[in-house]
């Protein structure tokens, strides 16, 4: 059972990561195929394990500001800024549909 | 020998004593860095930084005040830990000229005992791997490949052969780390281990690599891959020095709520006489496929010994093990989805110079950022969690995974103490033929001996055996019970001193080793 394009395009709009290439589209398939031999194990009965300290209450610190006041260190590191914003593209504007986006899929 | 005979404890007697001083042991580590170039461990060579942190702590002997026993020891660390004012890449195009703004807790804590950053070690990207052959600075090479004990054992096909071309991998994704310390440029390495990565580099290179418990250390900083599993790892040439760094930077850590809360004690490993009184799990499933012979042979003989030291071993039987790569492909890939999301461009690292939209620039940014291997566990893991999947794959898995966390709480409440495995399938293999499968399958493979204690979360460290019959080191894996490292350390201590494993033979350690030596001889110390 191959994966769909609608479900490929979908994925790369919430990835926002692309295939590439049909060697990335294989890629998916033979992980899904991999995957699916978890089906072979009996899990009735089985709680879900999120993690192996669920035995032990998790810490939780007090709500008291210890640190900050770092603005321009945390700002060193992004390539657009103004004052003490960070800049991004305009929002918004959804990605363009699998027709007008340049990618592999198209011709899938 | 300073730089290598020289244990640790050994190393630190000597500086204390001043036979030694910390900057010329920062400028030895330092200099064999360059000689060991080609070996690609590093990615970044700290020499500055390391220089000042050597002096400041050659001030500290000097005043008879050294900070502790890791004070002036060079050390280095993977490139996937943060590192205030020093670039961390975690070798992706991603993150390549990000500066760190702070220390992760892990590196802070050396610091604070002094030691000296030498460097940021390589990686497979973002520690995806089993190679470390995949990060954007290329591949590490074994130091092996350039030992006389290798070289006497490898045939050369034809003597047209170009030598070089024989090298072998690492293993990782630690690779780096592990290079580092088999090579001799430094006394301790951290890594990080998810699914192996400390410990299977470790086996390749001949060093003990440990996998603490799960919440024992710290992962603050340290730029995560799957936070149910992820732990820093630590490699040494001893397991003597592997407890002196758990002794270091375990403890629980206010900004890791994952870090338990209990207190913790660092130890000294006692030299254990007796071992009469252990219990010795040896669980039949880690005969997995494609063991080779020689470690097969070679986990028999190490059962024997305990056995003929008086220690009860014990077959044991772990049946979901053959389940946990299956397991671990699903739940990492689901979590790395998740925390590859951050990598967008717009606060840190790599930015695409598309401007259209906020999306097409996130989407441009990790096109270009990301290399296949991420980019394909991203959008596995997406499969995964899509509603129509999330119970049949994801939720399942995590069932999957207490079963397989089950097993191993079965056994150790059946009255074994230790569980005695290999820690890869076979010694390390040629670059040239690791490449021929792809890194998922590589990764399949390769962790199957080393996953399940992460997905249970329990300690492990692989012990350097012997070489193998191409003079390459191979080693078996001690997994203990949660928290008790103390008593995991004790055992593996206990097994490196029977087993008595080889010094690597390195020309170029051996000229920088001449050369201290007579250094020594003609230096006069106060």
């Amino acid at each position: 059972e191959k994966v769909t394009v609608e479900v490929l395009d979908h994925l790369e709009h919430l990835a926002l990561v692309d295939f590439r290439d049909s060697e990335g589209v294989e890629r998916l398939q033979k992980a899904i195929q991999f995957a699916d031999q978890l089906h072979e194990v009996n899990t009735d009965g089985i709680e879900p394990m999120d993690s192996v300290l669920e035995d032990r209450c998790l810490y939780l610190r007090e709500d008291d500001v210890t640190e900050g006041n770092c603005t321009k260190e945390l700002l060193k590191n992004a390539r657009e800024k103004v004052e003490e914003y960070f800049v991004a593209p305009p929002g918004n504007i959804p990605l363009p549909k699998l027709e007008e986006r340049d990618t592999f899929l198209q011709g899938f | 020998a300073a730089l290598t005979g020289a244990l640790r404890f050994q190393v630190s007697a000597a500086l204390k004593e001043g036979r030694v001083t910390p900057t010329e042991l920062c400028q030895k580590c330092l200099s064999l860095i360059k000689s060991t170039k080609f070996l690609n461990a590093y990615i970044t060579v700290a020499e500055e930084t390391a220089l000042k942190q050597a002096e400041e702590s050659e001030k500290r002997y000097r005043r008879g005040q050294p900070l502790g026993a890791l004070d002036g020891i060079p050390v280095a660390v993977k490139d996937n830990f943060n590192t205030a004012g020093i670039e961390t890449t975690c070798a992706s195009n991603m993150l390549k000229g990000y500066i760190s703004p702070y220390n992760a807790t892990v590196v802070q804590k050396l610091l604070d005992q002094g030691a000296v950053l030498l460097g940021k070690t390589n990686l497979d990207e973002f520690a995806m791997g089993s190679g470390s052959t995949d990060g954007v600075f290329g591949p590490v090479r074994n130091p092996w490949s350039y030992s006389r004990q290798y070289k006497e054992k490898s045939v050369p096909k034809s003597h047209s052969e170009d030598k070089e071309s024989n090298w072998v991998i690492t293993g990782g994704s630690s690779g780096g780390s592990a290079a580092a310390v088999s090579s001799f440029t430094c006394f301790a390495a951290l890594g990080s281990d998810t699914g192996g990565s400390t410990r299977n580099p470790a086996a390749h290179c001949g060093v003990v690599g440990l996998k603490p418990t799960y919440g024992l250390i710290s992962r603050h900083g340290l730029i995560p891959l799957v936070n149910s599993m992820d732990v820093p790892g630590i490699l040494t040439r001893c397991v003597d020095d592997a407890a002196v760094v758990l002794g270091s930077l375990a403890g629980h850590d206010p900004k890791d709520s994952t870090t338990i809360q209990d207190d913790f004690k660092p130890f000294e490993l006692p030299d254990l006489t007796d071992v009469s009184k252990l219990s010795i799990g040896i669980p039949k499933e880690y005969h997995a496929p494609g063991l080779s012979s020689e470690i097969l042979a070679l986990w028999s003989k190490a059962a024997d010994l305990f056995k003929n030291a008086g220690a009860k071993v014990i077959e044991v039987s772990l049946p979901h093990t053959c389940y946990s790569i299956v397991c671990y492909h699903v739940l990492c890939a689901a979590e790395v989805a998740s925390n590859m999301a951050r990598f967008d461009g717009l606060e840190y690292g790599h930015r695409s110079g598309m401007n259209k939209s906020t999306e097409s620039m996130y989407a441009a940014t990790r096109r270009e950022g990301f290399n296949d291997v991420v980019r394909g566990r991203i959008l596995s893991g997406n499969y995964f969690l899509l509603k129509q999947n999330y119970d049949n794959y994801f939720v399942k898995a995590q069932k999957v995974r207490r079963l397989i966390a089950n097993d191993f709480v079965k056994v150790f409440r059946s009255g074994v103490d230790i569980l005695l495995t290999p820690t890869t399938l076979s010694d390390a293999v040629p670059y040239m033929e690791f490449i021929k499968e792809d890194n998922r399958t590589r990764s399949a493979q390769d962790d199957i001996l080393t996953q399940a204690a992460n997905m249970a979360g329990l300690p492990a460290v692989n012990v350097p055996t012997a070489l193998s019959e191409r003079g390459l080191p191979v080693g078996l894996q001690f997994i203990g019970r949660s928290f008790q490292e103390k008593q995991l350390l004790t055992v593996a201590k206990w097994f490196e001193k029977q087993v008595k494993f080889p010094m690597i033979q390195l020309e170029e350690v051996k000229r920088h080793d001449h050369r201290g030596f007579q250094h020594q001889k003609s230096a006069s110390f106060s």
